[in-house]
C-alpha cells in the first residue's frame, strides 16, 4: 500500500514511531511513485526555507526602544544596600515612620466625622471621574495641537526641525498609555483604539532624529492623515467634553 | 554602549537603562521577524517586541551569563508568540477554496518558466509569503513552530494547547497549502 501525503509529512519532519518508520523507509525504497513525491515534497519545503522572514519597519529599534522605555518597570536593588547606600534616606524614612504613626494617633483621638462613608465614597467617585475626563479632555486637546503642528507645516525638500513637537510628544507620551489602558481596563474600546491610534504616531514622532529627514516627515504625516486621526481625536475629544458636562449637570443634581 | 551581549546585560541587571537600550537595538529587529513570522501580522509582532523585552528585562536576574542571550531571547519570543495567538480568540476562517483556485491558477501562468531561474526570485518569496498568509492563525503557528523552531508535535500541543491530531491536522494542512502553492516551481 502506498504511503499517504500526511504519512509523507510525518516522515520528513521525523514524527513517525519505530515500526511505522521502517515500514515508510522500506516503501520509499521500493516505490518509485512514493519516492517521487517525496522528493517533491523535500523540494518545496526546501523553498519555504529560502523565504526570508518579513523585516521590520526601517527605524524600528529606535521606535522599539520608544515604546518600551516608558514602560519598564524600575530596576530596584536589595533593600539593604538602599539603606547601606544611602544614609539621607534613614532620615527620610525616620521621618516617614514619623508622619504615619502620628497619623494613627491623631485618628484614634480626634472624633470621627458622621457622615456615612459610602455616600462620601460616592461622592469621590464622582470627582475623580470628573477629574479623570478633564485631564483626558486637556490631553487630546495637547495632542491634537501637535498633530495639526504636523500636518499643516510647510511643504518642503530638505531636514525638518520637529525637536518642539518631539518634546511635546515625549512628554505626551506616558499620559496616552495610561488613559489607554484605563479605557481597554473600562471597555471603552472605541477610545482605546483612538488612543492606540494616537501612542503609535507620538512614538514616530518622539523617536524621529532631528532634524528629521523630509521624507520621515512625510511618512509621519501620512500615517496621521491616512488614519483620519485629527478627525477621530476631535469626535472623541467632544465626546469627553459633553461627558464632563454630563458629569457636572449629574452633581448639580440638573 | 557595550561591546558585547554579557557586558550589556552585567550593567542592565544593575539599572543601566542604556546597557538595556544597547540590547533592544541589536536585538528587536530579529524577534520582530521571528514575530511576525509567528503570528503573520505586523501590529501583533510589535506587540510580541514588546512583551518580549519587557519579560526579559524583568528576567534578567535569572539570565545564566554564560548562556546565549540571543537564544535565550528567542525562546522568550516564542513564548511570548504563543501567549498571544493563544490569547487571540478570533474566528478561524478557512480559506481553502480561494486558495486553491487561485493556486490552479497560479500553475497555469507558470508552467513554462524554468525552475531554476525561479527559486531565489523574489516572485517565489512573494509566492511563500502569500500561501504563509493563507494559513489560519493555529495552522501557521503548529507549521511555524514544527518547520522552522523544529519543536516536536507533542511539544506543539503542550505549546499551543491542542490535542495532538488537532495539531498534526494543522500542520497537514499548512504543508498542503504551501504544497499547492509551490509545486509549480519545483521540478517533477
Amino acid at each position: 500500500m502506498h504511503l499517504t501525503e500526511d504519512d509523507l509529512v510525518l516522515h520528513y519532519y521525523g514524527e513517525m514511531t519505530g515500526a511505522d518508520e521502517a515500514r515508510a523507509t522500506e516503501h520509499l525504497t521500493a516505490c518509485a511513485s512514493c519516492q517521487a513525491s517525496y522528493t517533491q515534497l523535500q523540494r518545496v519545503l526546501a523553498i519555504v526555507d529560502t523565504a526570508p522572514a518579513v523585516d521590520a519597519p526601517t527605524g524600528f529599534e529606535r521606535i522599539a526602544w520608544a515604546r518600551l522605555e516608558a514602560a519598564l518597570p524600575a530596576r530596584r536593588r536589595g533593600w539593604l544596600s538602599w539603606f547601606v547606600l544611602s544614609p539621607a534616606r534613614l532620615a527620610w524614612a525616620a521621618a516617614l515612620v514619623v508622619l504615619v504613626a502620628a497619623a494613627f494617633f491623631a485618628g484614634r483621638l480626634l472624633p470621627r466625622p458622621a457622615a456615612p462613608v459610602t455616600t462620601a465614597s460616592t461622592a469621590a467617585e464622582k470627582v475623580r471621574e470628573r477629574i479623570l475626563l478633564v485631564d483626558l479632555g486637556d490631553h487630546l486637546d495637547r495632542t491634537q495641537m501637535v498633530l495639526v503642528e504636523l500636518v499643516s507645516a510647510d511643504e518642503g525638500t530638505g531636514p525638518v526641525d520637529i525637536s518642539t513637537e518631539q518634546a511635546r510628544a515625549q512628554q505626551l507620551l506616558a499620559a496616552n498609555r495610561l488613559y489607554r489602558q484605563t479605557a481597554v481596563s473600562t471597555g471603552d474600546t472605541a477610545m482605546a483604539s483612538v488612543l492606540d491610534d494616537l501612542e503609535r504616531v507620538l512614538v514616530d514622532v518622539a523617536a524621529s532624529p532631528s532634524p528629521v529627514s523630509q521624507a520621515d516627515f512625510d511618512a509621519v504625516r501620512r500615517r496621521i492623515e491616512s488614519k483620519g486621526l485629527l478627525f477621530k481625536v476631535r469626535v472623541v475629544s467632544s465626546e469627553v467634553r459633553e461627558r464632563q458636562r454630563a458629569a457636572v449637570q449629574q452633581q448639580k443634581g440638573i | 554602549m557595550p561591546h558585547t551581549d554579557a557586558a550589556a546585560v552585567a550593567l542592565a541587571r544593575d539599572g543601566d537603562s542604556e546597557a538595556f537600550r544597547a540590547l533592544v537595538e541589536r536585538h528587536s529587529r530579529a524577534v520582530y521577524r521571528l514575530a511576525h513570522r509567528m503570528t503573520g501580522s505586523p501590529q501583533d509582532a510589535e506587540d510580541v517586541v514588546q512583551e518580549t523585552f519587557l519579560r526579559a528585562y524583568r528576567q534578567l536576574g535569572r539570565f545564566e551569563s554564560r548562556a546565549n542571550f540571543s537564544t535565550w531571547l528567542h525562546r522568550i519570543a516564542v513564548n511570548c508568540s504563543i501567549d498571544l495567538i493563544r490569547s487571540r480568540h478570533h474566528r478561524e476562517t478557512s480559506h481553502d477554496a480561494a486558495d486553491l483556485e487561485f493556486a490552479d491558477a497560479a500553475n497555469d501562468e507558470r508552467t513554462e518558466h524554468s525552475p531554476e531561474r525561479l527559486m531565489l526570485s523574489t516572485e517565489v518569496q512573494d509566492r511563500v509569503n502569500t500561501a504563509m498568509a493563507s494559513l489560519s492563525r493555529m495552522e501557521r503557528a503548529a507549521f511555524v513552530l514544527r518547520h522552522f523552531e523544529g519543536l516536536s508535535i507533542d511539544e506543539i500541543c503542550q505549546a499551543l494547547g491542542m490535542k495532538a491530531n488537532a495539531a498534526k491536522h494543522s500542520i497537514f494542512r499548512a504543508v498542503r497549502k504551501m504544497r499547492v502553492a509551490l509545486e509549480p516551481f519545483v521540478e517533477s
